[in-house]
C-alpha cells in the first residue's frame, strides 16, 4: 500500500508541475545557494574557459503564479551567477509567443535553447527547425508530446509521467492497488483549488483503480476539513473510503481528527496525502497519521544550468533529469522535520 | 392558575414556521439521503449525522442567542466572528505557550470576550454610534488582534479539559449541545421570568417611549452587547477546542452572518422588538441541516450556495405576513 500513496503523491506532483500551482513553493528560496554550490565545485567552469560566454535562450511560460515567479528568479539568478548570457522571454501563457521566441533563438544562434512548454502538443515543427539548426533543446518543468524523442536532449522536471508509464501497469495489478478517494477541495473558485482538483483528476483518469467517490470544499481550514470529513465518513459511501486527498495540509489535519473520531486509523485505514508541507503536517507524519505531503520545488535553475554546461562541454546528459521535489513521506518525516524552517 | 406547560406550548406555536421548514428538510433527507438518520452508540456517545448537526448547530446557536437579544434592541453585532477568533487565540496561546491551567485559559478567554462585548456596548450606548458601525470596528480590528495574539500562526495545544468542549460528550451528546441547552434555559428564564425581556423588547420597539417609561435603556443595551460578546467567547472556546488549535485567520469567519441569518430564520425581526430565542436555535439548526444535506447529497462545492440560498428564501417567504396573506386569499378565492 505504500505504493498507493506514493502514486497519489506522483499524481499530485504532476498536478503541481503541470499546472504550476503551489504558491507556497517560493518560500524555499533560501535553499538556492546550497544547491548551487556543488556544480561549481565539479568543474562546471571548464567549458567557459576555452569558449566565450555560453548563450542560452529560455522561453518561460509566464508569470502566472508565485511558483512560476520563483522558478523564473531561480533561473535568472543562476545564469547570472555562472556568467551565462541568458536570453529570457516571457510567453504570457501563449504557445504562439513561445514558438516565436524559439525561432528568434535560432536566429540568434544561441548555444542551448531551454523552455517550459505552455502546452504539451504542437511542438514538432519548431523543434525540427531547432534540430536542423543544430541547437540542443532542454525542457524544464513540463514535457512535450513528440514522436521523435531526439528532438530534445533532456527533460528536467518532477518525477511523474515517464516513471508512471513504466510502472503504472505493474502497480495496477497489485492487490490493494485500488483506492476509493475522498477529496477535500480548497475554497471554491480559488486558483489553487481549481488547479489542484483539475490536475488530480487528470492523473486519476489514467488509473481505473483510483476513483474519487467524495469531493467537497473544506475551504482550506482545519475546522471545515474536519466537519466535511465527518460527513464523508457518515455518508453511505463513507465506509468505502480508503484514501484522502486534501488540497492543503490544514484540511488534512482537521480530517485526521474526524477519522479518529470515527474509530478509524488515519494514515492506515485511510491513506492521506496533502499539499504544502507545513510544519504540523510533518508532525502528523511522524505520528503516523499523515502519509505524505507534497511541496513542489520551483528552483530548477541550478539543475538546468548544470545540464546546459554539460551539453556545451559535450558531456553525456541523462534524457530525464528528475528535480529534487518535496515529496515527503512518513518514512523520512522524522528526519525531514529537523530541516524544516517553517 | 396558568399551566406550567403553556409557555412551552406558546414557544412552539410562535416558531411553527421555522419548525415546519426544519421538518421539511428532515423529511427530504429521510426520503433522499440514505444514512441521514442512522444513529449508533460508540464509546458511550451517540454517533451519526443528526448528532453532528446538533454539535455544529449548537455553536452557531449559542452565538445566535446573544445575537437575538442584540437584534431585539434594534441593534446588530457584526463582531461575533472576530470575538470567536480572539477567544480561541487567548485560550490556545495561554495553554500552549504559557503553560496556563485550563480554567485560567478558559476564564481569560471568556473575560476578554466579555470586555469585547462591553466595548461594543459602550460604543453604542455612550458614544451613540450606530450598532452596525460600532461593531464593524471590532469585526475588522478583532481578527487582527487575534492574529497578533497567535503571531499569525495556528496554535496547536494538548489540553484534554480544553479539548473536551469540542470533542467530549455529556449524557451521550456532544458538549456544545449541553452548553446550548444551558445557555438557552438561562436566557429563557432571565428574559421571560424577569422584566429584562420586556425591557429589551420595549427598547427595540420604541426607544424614546421605553426611556420615558423609566426603562434603564443604556444599561440594558450595554448588558445585551456584553452577553453577546460572552456567547461569542463561548463559541470561540468550542471552535478552538474542536480542532485542538486556534486558527485566528479562519475561526468564526462569516459567523456573524450565520448568526444573523439564524435569528432571522427563527422569526425575529431585524427591526427589533419581539424576539424568539427558540426560533434562533431552530434557525441555526436549519442552516446546519442544510449544509449537511448538501455535503451528503454530493452537491458540488461551487454551486452549493445556490440551493442554500433558495432554501433560505423559501423559509423567509414562509414567514412573510404578506406572502401568507396572499396565499390565504388565493386559497379563499379558489374555494368561493
Amino acid at each position: 500500500m505504500s505504493r498507493m500513496h506514493r502514486r497519489l503523491a506522483l499524481g499530485l506532483l504532476t498536478a503541481a508541475s503541470a499546472l504550476t500551482l503551489l504558491s507556497g513553493c517560493s518560500k524555499q528560496d533560501g535553499s538556492t545557494p546550497n544547491s548551487s554550490e556543488k556544480p561549481k565545485a565539479d568543474g562546471a567552469k571548464e567549458p567557459s574557459a576555452p569558449k566565450s560566454q555560453v548563450r542560452v535562450g529560455f522561453s518561460q511560460i509566464g508569470a502566472e503564479s508565485d511558483w512560476r515567479k520563483a522558478n523564473t528568479e531561480s533561473i535568472q539568478a543562476e545564469a547570472k551567477k555562472r556568467g551565462i548570457d541568458l536570453q529570457f522571454v516571457d510567453a504570457q501563457q501563449k504557445q504562439e509567443n513561445q514558438i516565436k521566441a524559439l525561432r528568434s533563438f535560432i536566429v540568434q544562434d544561441v548555444d542551448v535553447i531551454a523552455f517550459s512548454p505552455v502546452v504539451e502538443t504542437g511542438w514538432e515543427p519548431v523543434l525540427k527547425e531547432i534540430k536542423d539548426a543544430g541547437i540542443p533543446v532542454v525542457l524544464t518543468d513540463r514535457a512535450v508530446d513528440v514522436s521523435d524523442p531526439d528532438l530534445f536532449v533532456t527533460f528536467i522536471g518532477a518525477d511523474f509521467v515517464e516513471e508512471d508509464a513504466g510502472r503504472g501497469s505493474g502497480w495496477r495489478r497489485r492487490p490493494g492497488g485500488n483506492a476509493k478517494i475522498a477529496e477535500l477541495q480548497g475554497t471554491p473558485g480559488s486558483a489553487p483549488a481549481i488547479d489542484r482538483k483539475k490536475g488530480f483528476e487528470e492523473i486519476i483518469a489514467g488509473y481505473p483503480g483510483l476513483q474519487i467517490i467524495k469531493s467537497q470544499t473544506g475551504e482550506f481550514t482545519r475546522a471545515k476539513g474536519r466537519e466535511v470529513m465527518e460527513s464523508f465518513l457518515k455518508s453511505p459511501e463513507g465506509k468505502d473510503i480508503t484514501a484522502l486527498f486534501s488540497h492543503n495540509d490544514d484540511m488534512a489535519l482537521g480530517a485526521i481528527q474526524a477519522i479518529e473520531e470515527a474509530g478509524l486509523k488515519p494514515g492506515v485505514d485511510i491513506k492521506i496525502v496533502s499539499i504544502d508541507g507545513v510544519h504540523a503536517a510533518f508532525e502528523a507524519m511522524v505520528a503516523g497519521k499523515l502519509n505524505c505531503t507534497v511541496e513542489c520545488n520551483p528552483l530548477l535553475g541550478p539543475q538546468l544550468f548544470d545540464a546546459v554546461e554539460a551539453i556545451v562541454a559535450g558531456k553525456p546528459v541523462e534524457k530525464r533529469i528528475v528535480t529534487k521535489e518535496g515529496v515527503f513521506t512518513q518514512e523520512t518525516a522524522a528526519e525531514d522535520i529537523k530541516t524544516r524552517q517553517y | 392558575m396558568r399551566s406550567p406547560l403553556r409557555p412551552i406550548g406558546e414557544a412552539f406555536w410562535s416558531v411553527r414556521w421555522p419548525l415546519a421548514a426544519l421538518a421539511l428538510l428532515l423529511a427530504f433527507n429521510a426520503a433522499f439521503t440514505p444514512g441521514f438518520f442512522a444513529l449508533e452508540v460508540r464509546d458511550g456517545r451517540l454517533f451519526g449525522v443528526l448528532v453532528d448537526i446538533l454539535n455544529h448547530g449548537s455553536r452557531v446557536a449559542i452565538v445566535a442567542l446573544g445575537m437575538t437579544l442584540v437584534i431585539a434592541t434594534g441593534g446588530v453585532d457584526l463582531s461575533v466572528g472576530a470575538v470567536v477568533a480572539i477567544s480561541g487565540a487567548v485560550a490556545a496561546t495561554l495553554v500552549a505557550q504559557h503553560g496556563a491551567p485550563w480554567p485560567l485559559a478558559m476564564g481569560a478567554a471568556l473575560a476578554v470576550s466579555l470586555i469585547a462585548g462591553v466595548w461594543n456596548g459602550v460604543l453604542v450606548t455612550v458614544m451613540r454610534l450606530q450598532p452596525i458601525v460600532a461593531t464593524l470596528i471590532l469585526m475588522v480590528a478583532g481578527r487582527g488582534v487575534a492574529q497578533l495574539i497567535t503571531d499569525g500562526l495556528i496554535i496547536t495545544f494538548e489540553s484534554p479539559p480544553l479539548a473536551y468542549l469540542g470533542n467530549g460528550s455529556l449524557l451521550g451528546l456532544p458538549v456544545p449541545v449541553a452548553m446550548l441547552a444551558g445557555a438557552f434555559v438561562a436566557f429563557g428564564l432571565v428574559s421571560r421570568r424577569t422584566t429584562l425581556g420586556l425591557f429589551i423588547e420595549s427598547i427595540g420597539d420604541n426607544p424614546p417611549a421605553a426611556r420615558l417609561a423609566g426603562v434603564p435603556d443604556r444599561l440594558v443595551v450595554l448588558l445585551v452587547y456584553a452577553v453577546c460578546g460572552l456567547c461569542a467567547g463561548a463559541a470561540g472556546l468550542i471552535d478552538c477546542s474542536y480542532i485542538k488549535a486556534a486558527d485566528a485567520n479562519n475561526a468564526g469567519q462569516l459567523l456573524e452572518l450565520d448568526a444573523i441569518l439564524a435569528v432571522v430564520l427563527g422569526g425575529t425581526s431585524l427591526a427589533g422588538g419581539r424576539f424568539l430565542l427558540f426560533g434562533s436555535v431552530i434557525g441555526a439548526m436549519i442552516m446546519q441541516t442544510l449544509t449537511k444535506t448538501l455535503y451528503m447529497q454530493n452537491v458540488s462545492a461551487d454551486i452549493a450556495p445556490a440551493p442554500k440560498a433558495i432554501a433560505v428564501i423559501l423559509v423567509c417567504l414562509l414567514q412573510s405576513p404578506v406572502v401568507r396573506e396572499r396565499v390565504r386569499r388565493m386559497r379563499g378565492g379558489g374555494g368561493a
